[in-house]
C-alpha cells in the first residue's frame, strides 16, 4: 500500500530518497511545518547558520569538495532573498545545489503578504531551473527533477519554491518517488562527436607548440585522471584557470601553474606563443583572455566543453567537441593509443618548446622559496609556501576574494582536484568561512585551511556561532592588511594612489578576541620569523578538534604580480612594481 | 554581417517560462524586435517565435541560450531556410473625404480589408511579411495613422521540414 504523507514530510522523504545527507538552512514562518519535518527523522542533519548567505556557500562548498549536490533550506521573503548571493555564486561555477525556499501559502501569493517574495522571479537570473509545487503529491517528482537538472549537464544550482499550504501536515497524498523522471525537453551532451575528436587529436599530434588550458570543467566533470594521462602521453604543458587548479599535479614540472590576470608568467608566454590550444571545461573568461581581439595570434583552439553555448562564446572554437569531458577526454586517449605508432609526435619541436617555456620559467616564475628576514613584514606570499608546508599540500584550501585568494592561488600548488576552493566567477567575499564549514562537514576528519583577508572574513565572521555549535575545527589563516587589499592594488595601479573607501586600519576588530569570544582559539603573528611556528601550533595535535583563527599581519603595500596589463594580449603584464625587483618578491 | 532571423521556439506550456526567454535576451543584452507566443496543437506545449538582428556569431549565441533553458524544446531559425512569415497588423487612419477612397484602394494594393468604418476612420487589417507592412505604412503618407498595433512576426518552414518533428 501507497504510503500518505503531509508534504513537509514528503519533502523530507524525497531528500532522503535522494541520498542527502546534510541540509544548511535557517527556519522561518513559511518553512516551518518542513523543519518539524526534520525534527521527527533521523537521517538528515540539519546545519542551523547564522545567515542564509552562509547556508548556500556551505552547501556550495560541500558540493565542491564531493561531487555531490549541496542542499538548502530557508524561508520565504528575506531568507530567501538571503540565499541569492550563493546561489548566483553556485551558478557562475556551475557547482550541483538545490535550494529549497519556503513561500507564503498560495492563496496569499500575490498579495504583499508578509515575508512574500517572488524568489522565482527574484533567482531566475542565477538558476539552472526553478520549480513552484502546487500540490503535495507533486514534491516527490519535483525533488528527483530538481536533483536530475542540477548534477548533469553542465551543473547549476535549482530552486524549488514551496508555499506552505503544499507542506501541511493536516493534509495527506500518497507518497510515490519516481525512479526515473522525464524531461523531454532535457537532454545534455554526453559524448563528443568521433569525428571531431580525432580531428583534434590529429591536430595535437601534429601541433609544434600546444598547451593544455584547463578549467573547471575538468575539476567538477571528474576529468582529472583523464587530463593528467593525455598530458603525460603527449609531454604537454598543463596550465589552469582559477577553478581549474589541482586537476593536474601544481608542482609537477609539466604544470605551468594558474594563467590569466594574475597567472604565471611562463603560462601567458605559453598561451600567447602556443600554436596549439586545447582548451578542456574551460570558458575563456575576460580574466583570462585579456583583450579577445589579441588572444593568442597563432593558437588553433580545440575547445571540449558540455555546455554548447560556452564554445565560440569569446573565441571561435577550431574544433569545437560538446560533451562531457571525462568521456571526450577518455575517448581521446583511445585515439591517441591507436595513431602514436604511426603518426608520433615530433619530439624536437616538443624538446624546442619545453626549452623555451622552461626559460620563460626560469626568467620570471614564482619563487616557490621565500625565506623570511628578520625585522621584514610577512610577506603574504610567504605565509601561504608556509601553509604548503604545514599542511604538506595535502589541506583542503578554502579562499574568500581578493589578493589572498590569488596568492593562495598561485602559491598553494595543489595536488589533487577538489582541494581548492573559491568563488571564481562571481568573486564573491565572505564565501571561505562558509565554504570551508560545508566541506569539513563532508569530511570530518580533513585538514581544512581558510585562506582568508580580514575584509572577506568580516562578511560571514557570525558563522564563528555555527563552527561552535556543530565542532567544526577548521584552520582560518587571515592574512590581515588591515585594507581592502585588491581594491587597494588597483587604485595603486589606475588611480594615482588615491585609496577611496578600502582603509579601515584605524577600526578594526582585535581577530584574536574575536575568535576567543566566539569559544574559538584565537592566535595573532606579525613576525616573519615566527610565522612558521605559529602555523605549526595552528595544525598540532593539540588543537586537532579546535577551530583556530590565525591573524597574520602582513605587508600592507605588497601587490599580487603578476598582472595583465588593461587591453593588452596574454602577454602583456606588469611583473612588479616599478623600481622593485621582479614579482613584486624579492629571494 | 548583420541579419535578421526568425527565431522559433518550441517550449513547455507551463507559468513562468516566457518570462525565462525574456529573461535571457534582457540578462545577454540581446534585442528583441518582436515576440509573440501561443498554444500550440498540443496544449502542453507553446510556440514561440522572436525576431532579432545580430551577426552570425550572435544568432548562433541567442540559439545556444535558448537550448540552455531546460523548458526550450527545439529551437530554430527559420530566416536560414525557406519559410513563410505572417504579422497582422490593425491599422486605425482618418479617412474623411476623399482621403476614403484612397485609403481603400492603398488597402487593396496590399491586400488589406477595412475591417470597421466610422464616417472619420477607417480601421484597416494587413497581414503579411514584416516588411510588407511596415511599406503599407509607409504608404499611408501625411499625418492620418490615428493608432497602429501589430502582432509581432509568425513563421513557418516551407515544404514537408517540421519544428520538433
Amino acid at each position: 500500500m501507497t504510503e500518505r504523507l503531509s508534504g513537509g514530510d514528503m519533502l523530507i522523504r524525497a531528500l532522503q530518497d535522494e541520498g542527502v545527507e546534510v541540509v544548511f538552512g535557517y527556519p522561518g514562518g513559511a518553512a516551518l511545518h518542513i523543519y518539524d519535518a526534520i525534527f521527527r527523522q533521523q537521517r538528515i542533519e540539519h546545519i542551523l547558520v547564522r545567515h542564509e548567505q552562509a547556508a548556500t556557500h556551505m552547501a556550495d562548498g560541500y558540493a565542491r569538495a564531493t561531487g555531490k549536490p549541496g542542499v538548502v533550506l530557508v524561508t520565504s521573503g528575506p531568507g530567501a532573498t538571503n540565499a541569492i548571493t550563493g546561489i548566483a555564486t553556485a551558478h557562475m561555477d556551475s557547482i550541483p545545489m538545490v535550494v529549497i525556499s519556503g513561500q507564503v501559502p498560495q492563496d496569499l501569493i500575490g498579495t504583499d503578504a508578509f515575508q512574500e517574495t517572488d524568489m522565482i522571479g527574484v533567482s531566475r537570473p542565477v538558476v539552472k531551473h526553478s520549480f513552484v509545487v502546487k500540490k503535495a503529491e507533486d514534491i516527490p517528482a519535483i525533488v528527483r527533477k530538481a536533483f536530475l537538472i542540477a548534477t548533469t549537464g553542465r551543473p547549476g544550482p535549482v530552486v524549488i519554491d514551496v508555499p506552505k499550504d503544499t507542506t501541511d501536515p493536516g493534509v495527506l497524498a500518497p507518497y510515490v518517488y519516481p525512479e526515473k523522471v522525464t524531461l523531454r525537453a532535457y537532454n545534455p551532451a554526453v559524448r563528443g562527436n568521433a569525428r571531431q575528436i580525432r580531428k583534434a587529436v590529429e591536430a595535437l599530434l601534429q601541433a609544434r607548440r600546444p598547451v593544455i588550458y584547463a578549467g573547471g570543467g575538468v575539476v567538477q566533470g571528474n576529468a582529472s585522471a583523464e587530463l593528467r594521462e593525455l598530458a603525460r602521453r603527449l609531454r604537454l604543458p598543463v596550465t589552469m584557470t582559477l577553478m581549474g587548479l589541482g586537476a593536474y599535479p601544481g608542482e609537477d614540472p609539466q604544470s605551468l601553474g594558474m594563467l590569466g590576470m594574475h597567472g604565471t608568467y611562463e603560462a601567458n608566454l605559453a598561451m600567447h606563443e602556443s600554436d596549439l590550444i586545447l582548451a578542456v571545461g574551460a570558458r575563456f573568461d575576460d580574466r583570462v583572455t585579456n583583450n579577445p581581439k589579441k588572444f593568442c595570434p597563432d593558437a588553433r583552439i580545440i575547445h571540449i566543453d558540455i555546455d554548447p553555448s560556452s564554445i565560440s562564446k569569446i573565441i571561435p572554437a577550431h574544433i569545437p567537441i560538446v560533451g562531457d569531458v571525462r568521456n571526450v577526454l577518455g575517448e581521446m586517449l583511445q585515439v591517441v593509443d591507436a595513431e602514436l605508432p604511426a603518426n608520433p609526435v615530433n619530439e624536437r619541436a616538443r624538446e624546442l618548446w619545453w626549452h623555451q617555456i622552461d626559460g620563460w620559467r626560469a626568467e620570471n616564475g614564482l619563487n616557490h622559496h621565500l625565506t623570511p628576514k628578520p625585522g621584514r613584514p610577512i610577506l603574504p606570499q610567504y605565509a601561504v609556501q608556509m601553509l604548503h608546508k604545514v599542511t604538506r599540500g595535502e589541506a583542503y584550501v578554502c579562499s574568500d576574494v581578493g589578493q589572498h585568494q590569488m596568492f593562495a592561488a598561485q602559491y598553494y600548488r595543489f595536488a589533487e582536484p577538489r582541494r581548492w576552493i573559491n568563488s571564481g566567477g562571481l568573486g564573491t567575499m565572505g564565501f571561505g568561512l562558509p565554504a570551508a564549514m560545508g566541506v569539513q562537514m563532508a569530511f570530518p576528519d580533513a585538514t581544512v585551511a581558510c585562506v582568508t583577508g580580514e575584509g572577506s572574513f568580516m562578511m560571514n565572521m557570525q558563522e564563528l556561532s555555527t563552527c561552535l555549535q556543530y565542532g567544526l575545527p577548521i584552520k582560518i589563516m587571515a592574512l590581515n592588511n588591515q585594507a581592502l587589499g585588491m581594491v587597494k592594488q588597483w587604485q595603486d595601479m589606475q588611480y594615482g594612489g588615491r585609496h577611496a573607501s578600502s582603509t579601515y586600519s584605524d577600526s578594526l576588530p582585535d581577530f584574536k578576541t574575536i575568535a576567543e569570544a566566539f569559544g574559538h582559539v584565537g592566535m595573532r603573528v606579525d613576525d616573519a620569523m615566527q610565522l612558521e611556528g605559529a602555523l605549526e601550533e595552528v595544525f598540532s595535535p593539540a588543537l586537532r578538534n579546535k577551530l583556530v583563527l590565525l591573524d597574520v599581519w602582513v605587508d600592507r603595500e605588497e601587490h599580487v604580480y603578476p598582472m595583465a596589463i588593461r587591453g593588452g594580449s596574454m602577454k602583456d603584464l606588469v611583473l612588479a612594481r616599478a623600481g622593485e625587483g621582479k614579482g613584486g618578491v624579492e629571494d | 554581417m548583420q541579419r535578421r532571423a526568425i527565431i522559433a521556439v518550441l517550449l513547455e506550456n507551463e507559468a513562468g517560462v516566457l518570462s525565462r526567454v525574456v529573461g535571457l535576451f534582457s540578462q545577454r543584452g540581446y534585442n528583441i524586435e518582436s515576440l509573440t507566443v501561443a498554444p500550440t496543437e498540443d496544449e502542453t506545449l507553446s510556440r514561440l517565435t522572436l525576431t532579432t538582428v545580430g551577426d552570425e556569431a550572435h544568432i548562433e549565441q541567442v540559439i545556444k541560450h535558448l537550448y540552455k533553458i531546460v523548458d526550450v524544446f527545439k529551437v530554430q531559425d527559420l530566416a536560414e531556410n525557406e519559410h513563410i512569415e505572417r504579422e497582422l497588423m490593425l491599422v486605425k487612419v482618418r479617412a474623411v473625404g476623399a482621403e476614403r477612397e484612397e485609403i481603400k484602394r492603398t488597402a487593396d494594393i496590399f491586400r488589406g480589408q477595412i475591417v470597421d468604418v466610422t464616417p472619420e476612420t477607417y480601421t484597416v487589417q494587413v497581414v503579411g511579411p514584416t516588411d510588407k507592412l511596415s511599406a503599407f505604412l509607409r504608404a499611408l503618407s501625411g499625418g492620418r495613422i490615428l493608432e497602429v498595433v501589430r502582432s509581432g512576426a509568425s513563421g513557418i518552414s516551407r515544404g514537408a521540414r517540421v519544428l520538433g518533428g
